[in-house]
Order: structure tokens, then sequence, then C-alpha cells
């Protein structure tokens, strides 16, 4: 059995550092030390940032998005596509996406994806919530940037499926060779979908 | 404690930050959980797919442990399947059923069903008649097998056109007349004899509401689990029309 080896206060800190992604008990162990050393440059905001973020973060009942305000920042951007939603599964695969710049439209995220072994079911996830969004006349394409796995891709033509009926352009991401990616070290599975889905010069 | 042998992944499940626990159809250890370390790697994870065949070795301090898995693709069936919609809806399907197997108890015969399933899950006109064809499978591997080889009332094999919801077993045309409404029909691909042609959509909708039927008494209802979504998108997928040159 491991001794103590701060006071109460610190072993409580490193604890719950250990308890974040990335970390466990060696490397929270360090990240305290760092910011009890760094007190006043690094804790103290720290402290107050994440008082702020609890006090003030709420889930965008529309999209699905944490923001400090509802409806978030993203689903009052006036700039942004109206026509245009975002189907994604969690909130990191919108952050990944608005990283990317690569669509200005509107977001929806599912809470996960259909999963029998994890028991997530589709009544678990936000779709009727979906249906009603692209129920609207103004939307006219819904892409479903979802994982290109068995459970994403399932969830994928689950939604398909529920939007069939509604007079929307229904996408989903292309599936091939990442940029930068060399063929020889591609699995048999990306590049078979790769030359499936091959377009013209 | 080690062993080497091939499966079908049926599913996996996140463990800590990089690894998975990975559920596998094997040939000969059946439905067998492992570890394996690094398993959500950007390498690991096309490989680690519901659906994929894999060359599995395994290996525990004690049989009663876990385990960890070394795994090798052998084949990558789901970066096909996954383009095709009744394809992830019968591997969901199968899938579930599969979980319903105790642990490491071998069942080489729905082992082999399996692969021959997952090899045309995207044939749109192949998949729904073997989906049912290994419920049926099921069913009889856990004990709970359909007499569908000869009328529970005359004992004759020939014009079988019912089941009955109780004993499972197949009733004539003739028998079934005065119970109609009581049976539950028996559509011919899925008598003796009778699977040479193609099967319409309302042979498939009554293949699958047979099975339904036998699988909520015997497997879903004692477990008090709910049928899977994606079973019934496969039925409404059945249901629609099918082209008739094939043969099941």
């Amino acid at each position: 059995m491991s001794r103590a080896i701060a006071g109460p206060e610190i072993e409580r800190l490193i604890q719950l550092l250990a308890k974040l992604p990335g970390l466990g008990p060696r490397s929270a162990r360090r990240a305290a030390l760092h910011l009890v050393k760094k007190r006043e440059q690094l804790l103290g905001p720290l402290a107050e940032a994440m008082t702020v973020a609890r006090d003030r973060i709420v889930v965008c009942s529309r999209c699905g998005n944490v923001d400090t305000r509802d409806p978030c920042g993203l689903c009052t951007d006036p700039r942004r596509d109206d026509s245009l939603i975002v189907v994604v599964a969690d909130i990191s695969d919108l952050w990944a996406l608005e990283r990317s710049g690569a669509v200005a439209g509107r977001y929806h995220v599912l809470g996960g994806v259909l999963s029998a072994l994890d028991g997530v079911r589709p009544e678990h996830l936000s779709l009727d919530a979906l249906v009603a969004r692209a129920s609207d006349p103004a939307v006219k394409e819904v892409i479903l940037a979802l994982n290109a796995t068995v459970d994403g891709q399932t969830t994928a033509h689950f939604i398909t499926d529920l939007l069939a009926h509604l007079p929307v352009k229904v996408t989903k991401l292309a599936h091939g060779v990442p940029v930068g990616g060399e063929l020889d070290y591609l699995d048999d599975g990306t590049l078979a979908a790769a030359i499936r889905q091959r377009t013209g010069f | 404690m080690e062993w080497a042998d091939e499966g079908t992944i049926i599913g996996l499940k996140a463990h800590g930050e990089s690894a998975v626990i990975l559920e596998v159809m094997t040939r000969e250890h059946g439905r067998h959980l492992g570890l394996v370390r690094g398993g959500r790697s950007q390498k690991a994870q096309p490989v680690l797919q519901p659906g994929n065949s894999v060359a599995l070795s395994w290996r525990a301090r004690l049989d009663e442990h876990l385990g960890e898995y070394k795994v090798e693709l052998l084949t990558s069936h789901a970066a096909r399947l996954i383009a095709a919609p009744v394809a992830l809806y019968g591997l969901a399907t199968v899938s579930g059923l599969l979980r319903l197997l105790p642990e490491r108890d071998p069942h080489p015969g729905l082992y082999e069903g399996l692969s021959v399933l997952i090899a045309h899950l995207d044939e749109p006109s192949l998949a729904p008649a073997l989906v049912i064809r290994f419920e049926l499978a099921m069913l009889s591997e856990l004990g709970f097998g359909l007499d569908l080889a000869r009328c529970a009332v005359t004992g004759s094999p020939d014009d079988l056109s019912h089941v009955s919801p109780k004993s499972g077993k197949a009733v004539s045309r003739r028998a079934a007349q005065p119970y109609l409404d009581r049976l539950l029909s028996l559509p011919a691909f899925l008598v003796e004899g009778q699977g040479a042609r193609a099967p319409s959509p309302a042979d498939l909708v009554a293949g699958f509401a047979l099975t339904a039927h036998f699988l909520r008494r015997h497997l879903f209802e004692p477990r008090g689990l709910p049928e899977p979504p994606e079973r019934a998108r496969l039925v409404e997928f059945a249901a629609r029309a099918m082209p008739e040159s094939s043969t099941v």
C-alpha cells in the first residue's frame, strides 16, 4: 500500500486529476505539483475557470452542443447555413469538424451511436429532435458525419430510414485514403472502400 | 492457459483509454471475450470491427480469467458490410442473438452458419432469408428447435403450411384449417425440400414473424430483453419488393 506523500488536500487534488482522461496516478502527481508551484499563474485561474464552467455551461436545447448560453453560439450564428444540418455522434466530433472549418451549417449532436453491447438503443439518442429539426422546410440537406465503424454506420442507415419521408437530401462522409496516407500502409477495408468510392479527375 | 483459434468479431467495448474488450464467436471456443491492449489505436480500429474474420491467440494465467487476445485480420468484411443497410441490420440482429449464448460454449455449427451469413449479408436478395435460417439454427442450438419436417397431426411431410405457436411443430394445410387464427404461417422456403424457390417479400415477413414468436418466448422475454430495433428494420427491408431471380 502506497503512503500519502502530501497533505490530504493535495492528495485529493491528485486523486481527482488522476480521473481525467490521459492521466494516471503518476502523471496526476506531476500535474498537481506543477499547479501548486504555479499557484498564481495557473492554479488560481484554473480554479476560477472551472468554477465558471460548472456554473455557466449548459447543454444547448437545440443541437446538444455545450456552451454558456442556450441556444449555443453555433445555433445563433447568423453566418451559418440554416439549410444544412450536420449530424455528429458526440461533442468531440463537433469540435473536430469545427477545427477543420470544412462546413458552416448547423449541428445536431446525437449523444452516441446505436450499440447493442453498450445498451444504446434509439430512444437513448436525440433522434426525435433531429427528425423535428429536419422537418423544417428551410432544411435542405442533412450530412451524417458519423464514424466509419459498424456502429456508426448502422446509426447512419437508421437515421436515413427515419428521414426517408422528408424532402431533405441525406448525405454521408466519404470513406477512403486520408491526406498523407500511403497506400502500402492502409488496411484492406479502407483501400476497398476508397476504390468503391473513387471519383473522376 | 493459451490457445489459438479463428473467429468472427461480434462486438467490442472500450476498456480504459486504450484497450477494448473484444467479443468473438470462435470456431472451437464459442462466444469468447478477451482484452485487446491498444485496441483503440488507429491501427487496430479497422481490424477490430464487428463482422471481421480474425485469427486469435488468447492467453490468461487462469482459465476463468478474461485473458488477453492477440488479433490478426483474416478478412475485412466490415468495410464491405458498412455500405449496405441490410448487412448492418442483419449483423446487429445476429450479433444480438449470439450474445445470448453462454460464454465459452462451442457451437461449431453456428460458427459455420455465421461465416456463410456474413459472406452474403450485403446481398439484399439473400440476406433476409439467411438471417431467418440463422435464427432457426439459434433456437435449435439453445434447445428450442422447431420441428418443420412433418405434420404434428397427420405425421405427413406433405403440404406443410403452418406452425403451432405452442409446440413449434409444423401442421399441414388440411389439419390447420380449424385453427388458422391461432397458427403461425410457415413459408414454403423453410419447408424441407421446398427451399429452391426464391422467397417472396410476404414469405420473408412470415418467416420473420415465425422466428420472432419463438425468439420472444424462449430467448428475449425470459431474459427481460426487448427485441433489437435493427431486427425491425430488417423486417421492414424484407417487406419491400426484392428481385425474384435469386435462389436461397
